[in-house]
């Protein structure tokens, strides 16, 4: 797409999108490091690491909408600029929710029980974690190249994904029921696998407000055939 | 309102829905300023009792298109259209079209406001005493209506026989429109009708436009796009004389079909 007159606006708009993929940078960096809190039993350090991350996710969004809320103010986009501004937001919106799922993760893996059974189970969510890891990686691309194909893929990925979460509460849940003594850690293990598969949402939520940006039709609530029908329409 | 108001009726966020009847259907129309080919081949409906607005960089024929609508460009010699524009079945463009009745019916509002000099009333009254012969009393209803259609009677009503050249350049603008809508036309023309007022008065006379068209049919020129969005049901854009794109308002701001109109409304133009 070609430069606008104004050379600010051009500025403005670049600020919007490194915004979005530093921040996105940031949330996988915190992701790595729960993922590492779980594959770690003496993750002490990596917990307020986590928590710090967290803090400055939550500023850069306020930053990020501040940029936002500027440029519909001062320049009122339209067409491609506006879908861009209102996909910015909602992106925004779902890295600082992924940096509170991921804060959730490590909390809890670094206070849950280390008996056997959550080690055994936390090999299954590491594998889950790493799932969610390439999705978020996926829609951060999609979004830096605006690739609207790479953001259909996503939505496949996060049905894995939702399967992945399924299979974990059913071995749960056969655990809980032979041996109620587990109910308490397993439930633990549950919330954390839960985090896991919201975070592969939220990268569903971020490949669909791509979709949005690109092709300005919306995807929300719909099929993955749909979706990828209407990224093939011209 | 509830959820299932909104998504019932989706004109309640979306406000063009209900497709309008063509109140003028343009059919191939070219216009010559002597050799200069200013309009080529367009072709568009303007809805009925809906707002048609064109935009445009300078010299796109937007204007011009305007003065074909009620055969402005008659005025002056070495000036043609071909092509048709279809009004009630009728071609304006044809040579027997009686243009003082045209121009009745197809009403227009200038960039300047243009009163004449001549009391408020009077203003008012002029245009409609050329073409009914109403009594001193209908005359004076007739002048209040129309100061009431173009907001402006509360304003004016204590000095109708003061000058409307005296009055500020909203309020001439406004002056202008009750002219216009006085003679009771079917279509009213708007070029560039707030690019000479302050944010206030143009709020007025958009706020104006808003209220017309539940009466009116209305084509706008405007080179400020936000008006365009903001007053208008249908966008045509055009560019070196030929109309690019032309859709709905709400389709046309927010995704564009063409992306030279991508390039125009979001300032990559040029």
């Amino acid at each position: 797409m070609t430069d606008h007159t104004n050379k600010q606006f051009d500025a403005d708009m670049e600020a919007i999108r490194t915004g979005v993929l530093t921040m996105g940078g940031l949330v996988e960096k915190q992701l790595s490091r729960a993922i590492g809190a779980l594959e770690n039993e003496a993750a002490e350090g990596l917990i307020d690491a986590v928590g710090a991350d967290e803090r400055q996710i939550n500023q850069m969004q306020v930053h990020i909408d501040q940029l936002c809320s500027q440029i519909i103010a001062r320049r009122q986009p339209a067409a491609g600029d506006l879908r861009m501004v209102l996909t910015t937001v909602k992106i925004t919106n779902d890295l600082e929710r992924i940096g509170d799922e991921v804060k959730k993760i490590a909390y809890k893996a670094s206070s849950a029980e280390s008996d056997k059974l959550v080690r055994v189970r936390f090999y299954d969510m590491v594998r889950a974690a790493g799932l969610a890891q390439r999705i978020l990686r996926m829609a951060l691309d999609a979004f830096a190249r605006l690739d609207v194909r790479a953001a259909v893929e996503i939505v496949d990925f996060d049905d894995e994904l939702d399967a992945a979460f399924g299979s974990i509460l059913r071995q749960l849940i056969s655990y809980m029921m032979e041996d109620p003594r587990t109910i308490s850690a397993s439930i633990e293990i549950v919330f954390m696998a839960k985090s896991i598969e919201r975070i592969g949402d939220h990268a569903k939520n971020i490949a669909e407000a791509v979709v949005q940006a690109v092709k300005g039709t919306d995807v929300r609530h719909r099929s993955a055939a749909e979706i990828r029908a209407d990224v093939e329409t011209p | 309102m509830s959820a299932e108001t909104l998504i019932a009726r989706p004109d309640v966020v979306s406000r063009n829905v209900v497709p309008a009847a063509p109140k003028m259907s343009i059919r191939g129309l070219d216009f010559h300023y002597g050799a200069y080919h200013a309009l080529k081949d367009i072709s568009l409906d303007v809805g009925e009792r809906r707002v048609t607005a064109f935009i445009g960089p300078s010299g796109c024929g937007k204007s011009t298109l305007l003065r074909v609508l009620n055969r402005m460009y008659s005025l002056y010699p070495g000036q043609r259209a071909s092509g048709q524009v279809l009004m009630n079945g009728e071609d304006l463009l044809a040579p027997g079209v009686d243009l003082n009745m045209l121009r009745a019916k197809v009403g227009m509002v200038f960039q300047k406001p243009t009163p004449f000099p001549m009391s408020i009333h009077d203003n008012v009254a002029f245009g409609v005493s050329l073409y009914e012969d109403l009594t001193p009393r209908q005359m004076d209803e007739r002048v209040e209506w129309a100061l009431t259609k173009a907001a402006l009677w509360g304003e004016v009503k204590d000095k109708l026989k003061q000058s409307g050249m005296a009055l500020s350049g909203g309020q001439q603008q406004r002056l202008c429109i009750a002219r216009a809508v006085a003679v009771q036309p079917e279509v009213v023309l708007f070029d560039e009708p707030t690019s000479a007022l302050d944010p206030i008065s143009t709020a007025k006379i958009e706020e104006l436009i808003a209220e017309l068209k539940s009466d009116y049919t209305i084509a706008i020129v405007t080179h400020n796009m936000q008006q365009a969005a903001r007053v208008s049901d249908y966008t045509a854009y055009m560019y070196l004389g030929e109309l690019v794109e032309f859709g709905e308002t709400d389709e046309l701001f927010l995704k564009p079909k063409k992306q030279a109109t991508e390039d125009y409304i979001t300032g990559r133009f040029g």
